[in-house]
């Protein structure tokens, strides 16, 4: 391990360049967040997250659109701060977690638009649904953390249409979309 | 007669009986609409309010019941072994029923340390998550042990139902009223 790192170092410091590297979402010290929002009647936002899920992705910063990222969901971990509410979110009306446990996202694409900037297209399935959608990403920052490891940290939003994912139930005019926020800290494998 | 004795029921334990079935056939109903009502729909907010409302004294009467019960004589019920023994076991399963069904719709409401608010005039203080994904199984518990009391309690009808039309015995009769009945056979 020290071997390779240092093997590894010696390469990065020689080249100028680092390579794409694996990364591991830390959720297990939950240094990341799978946020969503929504309208309420049109007047606020209503927000809530996803309690578990995982993610891995690769990464290099010299060429940033070569990156890949999957992200896995547990529906059922949903939260909004209200058990009523989260039951009914869960239920058949909403999100059906008995019938789709798991939502996913995983990109088929990654443009960079320079300034730490990216553009992930990618799938996302929910309620057993499949369509693309465009995550709009932001590097926050990277470098070694205290610990030994080493650390690169991403937030990114999307926004899609519960219709175009099966999700009928009417809940008003301002409230068809719903805003994901993800923020993700990948520690290198 | 105020209390209950060997051949019939006080005035007290046929108020609570008649009291409690119009409350839960009640609650069912308001329990199986408002499930199903649209976010816009001016109920949306207000029926589980008082379905919680309702439940909350009705789980207060029904323990004033019980103490009751078990406080005094209970008519020795009419028809044959079997019947008699059928009879206890609904009764039984019936107390069960309910009192899971106030336990289950208790633990949704506070499954988020939220308490239950009674019509706005006091507060029922929640003991917060107690397991994983409570609101969901507790959800489950109450929808499947709603329908099953529902069952039961009709059966439990025309099981009074058979006994006044087919045996003629008082067993309805005594339900109905608390005067002085002689026994009919």
């Amino acid at each position: 391990m020290r071997k390779s790192l240092l093997a590894f170092s010696l390469l990065a410091l020689l080249t100028g360049k680092a390579f794409a590297a694996d990364y591991v979402v830390d959720t297990a010290g939950a240094h990341a967040s799978i946020n969503f929002k929504i309208q309420h009647l049109g007047y606020s936002w209503l927000t809530g997250r996803f309690n578990t899920f995982d993610g891995k992705f690769s990464y290099d910063p010299a060429k940033p659109e070569a990156s890949t990222i999957s992200v896995n969901i547990n529906t059922d971990s949903l939260d909004s701060n209200h058990a009523e509410r989260d039951k009914h979110l869960r239920g058949e009306e909403f999100l059906y977690v008995k019938k789709y446990p798991i939502a996913k996202f995983v990109s088929t694409k990654v443009e960079s638009l320079g300034a730490e900037r990216l553009k992930i297209f990618g799938d996302l399935s929910l309620h057993g649904i499949t369509k693309p959608v465009i995550i709009m990403a932001e590097k926050i920052g990277e470098g070694k953390d205290p610990w030994g490891g080493y650390r690169v940290g991403f937030s990114g939003t999307t926004r899609i249409a519960m219709a175009d994912y099966g999700i009928m139930t009417n809940l008003g005019p301002s409230s068809t979309h719903v805003e994901l926020m993800l923020n993700l800290e990948g520690v290198k494998q | 007669m105020l209390k209950n004795s060997f051949r019939q029921y006080g005035w007290l334990s046929i108020a609570i009986h008649w009291l409690s079935a119009a409350v839960v056939i009640g609650m069912f109903a308001a329990g199986w609409w408002m499930v199903e009502l649209s976010y816009y729909s001016p109920w949306y907010k207000d029926a589980p309010h008082y379905h919680k409302s309702v439940g909350i004294l009705l789980m207060c009467l029904t323990v004033v019941r019980i103490i009751w019960k078990v406080s005094q004589e209970t008519p020795k019920p009419l028809g044959k072994a079997w019947e008699i023994l059928a009879a206890r076991a609904t009764h039984a399963l019936l107390y069960i029923l309910i009192i899971t069904l106030f336990v289950s719709g208790y633990l949704i409401s506070t499954a988020d340390n939220r308490g239950i608010d009674v019509f706005n005039w006091f507060s029922v203080a929640p003991v917060g998550k107690l397991f994983t994904n409570q609101e969901d199984l507790s959800g489950i518990v109450h929808e499947y042990f709603a329908y099953t009391l529902i069952a039961l309690a009709s059966l439990h009808g025309l099981a009074a139902l058979k006994h006044h039309f087919i045996n003629n015995d008082n067993t309805l009769v005594r339900m109905l009223t608390f005067k002085k009945h002689k026994e009919k056979k």
